[in-house]
């Protein structure tokens, strides 16, 4: 009793003591920030309300994924259900086939796409004409421009029946192909399509950090002997792989990480079993099939994985290069 | 200088090097150029032919024509047109009032308001639940769904940033001598110093508005209110023929079927053009930009 009582006590002086120092020493100062820089806190305001609407309560409606949502009934209203829809995708047939298309074409796009844009600028390099080097610059960076609707429906148009690609096929003696009827050619055909929309784009970093390579170190390997060869083994490489590095780590980051725009305009029911990813999945059973809950629960459960990749890749890359997000 | 002297296996190299690029240079455009040859292309022919295409198969303006008289394509352009001006607008303003908080010194909730922005590029606030959040606030079916939705890119916003710590601190300090108050100094200090950035966020905002289409896709019901990109998604993706031929199905079928691949690719190519056209003028500064990314905020 007597150790509770002093306890209040104590406690009471602080709560006496307590607000009195705030109000000389912290709040005084908040009020003094407030003042002096009303107009910056003015300019921040809408920026507030934007990133509070359009980001924070959505994330706060991301408890419908524990929740028979309803809108009619909203968040309030709705019965809880526990982890009742993530148990609901993880025993689904659609888990083990979203995982393993997310992964398989999230490596593919790693293997073929990772590397190209690094040989782009090292061919670009290479290159001693100006002008050359600049238009193959223009043209390559070109693609990364063009609408994603556009694209793919350039890709459907090619790869149709009687359409460009087939018609090459048939040119060289081969039989058509229904691309996108087959499951087999979704991912070579999506690959393929990144690396020419995003390969020259992509290339853009590499050649900043190749230009800013210290001449002097060719001369001086020149001086030395090197040639061309031995100086992209001795210097071009060396200079660049911090880049790679961070870049590498940084995409491991986002290897659950696919976008639905290019899949959902490409895919069809038939070449789902390797074409349709967690983040199609997603936009097909929430706003196509009205599924609230389940698609929010089967997100929520992608963009955890996510951050838990994301936070992981930085702090490796934190470690490795002193390079890191934030 | 030993420059000059060259062995055989590096004028190898430098010959297939070229000759590699030039392969590459020839990939990236020739879907464009394929598109573009086969716009103005005879539809009959077209439909016979097979292979690729070197020079425009009979030339023909059908297609344009059809285009341009569709009154639903036209007014989608028009859309566009509104939905990059408004939206790349309010992108400026609202992407340089964040760059200018976080870019203050001394400014007590500035590591705060650092984390509420950071935070949204790790975790993913959810597509039902940002479709929900959009639905509730009365959004649905008009520009402003998209608009404010997208306001600012967290990612573009810290190009901008970066670059704002760059300028010096006595250029603003002489107008605040002179009473100037924080609005004044960002628009007429700050960002006539920083155009190379401005330059580079139109072109990043204005291209992702101009080609975006699935927020519009899910946000607007409306036809009327179409932009061209989803004009374009049911000609391209869906084979809509009424899109296509402008909801006159009169007259004869074959005809129409003759011209429709020409008028898929005149509506690409009257889609892609502006992109095209602006491309050249804002190509020097895109490239800054990207690097501006790659530098740590």
């Amino acid at each position: 009793m007597k150790s509770t009582s002093s306890q209040r006590t104590d406690g009471v002086a602080l709560l006496q003591v307590r607000p009195r120092m705030g109000q000389r020493g912290y709040g005084a100062m908040l009020l003094k920030d407030l003042l002096r820089n009303r107009y910056v806190y003015l300019m921040a305001i809408p920026v507030i309300v934007f990133y509070i609407t359009f980001y924070y309560v959505p994330m706060y409606g991301l408890v419908i994924s524990f929740q028979r949502y309803s809108p009619g009934r909203g968040i309030a209203g709705s019965p809880w259900v526990g982890f009742q829809y993530f148990q609901q995708f993880f025993s689904s047939f659609y888990f083990v086939r979203l995982i393993r298309n997310t992964i398989t074409i999230s490596v593919l796009n790693l293997i073929w796409g990772f590397p190209a844009p690094i040989i782009l600028a090292l061919l670009l390099n290479e290159i001693r004409s100006g002008a050359f080097k600049r238009t193959v610059q223009s043209l390559t960076y070109l693609p990364h421009f063009i609408s994603l609707v556009v694209v793919a429906g350039l890709i459907l148009n090619f790869s149709a029946s009687r359409g460009f690609f087939n018609d090459l096929i048939a040119m060289a003696g081969g039989t058509r192909i229904a691309f996108f009827q087959d499951p087999r050619y979704f991912r070579p055909i999506y690959i393929a399509s990144e690396i020419w929309q995003q390969a020259g784009w992509g290339s853009i970093i590499y050649l900043a950090a190749l230009s800013a390579i210290d001449p002097e170190l060719y001369e001086a390997a020149t001086i030395d002997g090197a040639g061309r060869f031995r100086k992209l083994i001795s210097i071009t490489l060396p200079s660049i792989i911090p880049t790679i590095v961070v870049l590498l780590i940084l995409r491991m980051g986002q290897m659950m990480n696919v976008g639905f725009e290019k899949i959902i305009l490409l895919y069809n029911p038939a070449i789902y079993e390797t074409a349709d990813v967690i983040a199609s999945f997603v936009y097909r059973k929430g706003l196509q099939e009205f599924a609230w809950s389940y698609a929010t629960a089967v997100g929520l459960f992608n963009s955890v994985i996510n951050l838990m990749l994301i936070v992981t890749a930085n702090a490796i890359s934190r470690r490795v290069n002193d390079t890191s997000l934030w | 200088m030993t420059v000059g002297k060259k062995t055989i296996g590096e004028n190898v190299f430098d010959v297939s090097n070229t000759l590699f690029l030039s392969f590459l240079c020839i990939i990236m455009l020739y879907p464009l150029y394929y598109v573009a040859a086969a716009s103005v292309s005879d539809g009959f022919e077209l439909m016979r032919h097979t292979g690729p295409i070197i020079l425009p198969l009979g030339l023909s303006t059908a297609a344009y024509r059809m285009v341009f008289n569709n009154p639903m394509i036209v007014r989608s352009f028009f859309n566009s047109v509104y939905l990059v001006a408004v939206g790349t607008t309010v992108n400026l303003i609202m992407t340089s009032f964040a760059a200018y908080v976080l870019s203050r010194k001394n400014l007590y909730w500035k590591k705060a308001l650092m984390i509420m922005a950071i935070v949204t590029m790790l975790f993913d606030r959810g597509l039902v639940p940002f479709f929900l959040t959009v639905r509730a606030i009365g959004l649905m079916n008009t520009y402003w769904s998209v608009i404010l939705g997208f306001a600012i890119s967290t990612f573009n916003m810290i190009i901008m940033r970066t670059y704002f710590l760059t300028i010096p601190d006595s250029l603003e300090e002489s107008a605040k001598m002179d009473g100037a108050n924080d609005f004044t100094i960002l628009f007429r200090i700050i960002l006539p110093v920083a155009k190379p950035v401005v330059a580079t966020m139109v072109l990043f905002y204005g291209v992702a508005r101009w080609n975006g289409w699935f927020f519009v896709m899910i946000f607007l019901r409306d036809r009327l209110r179409f932009p061209m990109s989803l004009i374009l998604r049911e000609i391209l993706i869906g084979n809509m023929a009424d899109t296509m031929m402008g909801g006159e199905a009169a007259g004869d079928i074959g005809d129409h079927e003759r011209i429709a691949d020409t008028i898929k690719y005149a509506t690409t190519i009257v889609a892609t053009v502006p992109i095209l056209l602006l491309y050249p003028f804002l190509q020097k500064h895109f490239v800054k930009g990207a690097m501006l990314g790659s530098v740590k905020g």
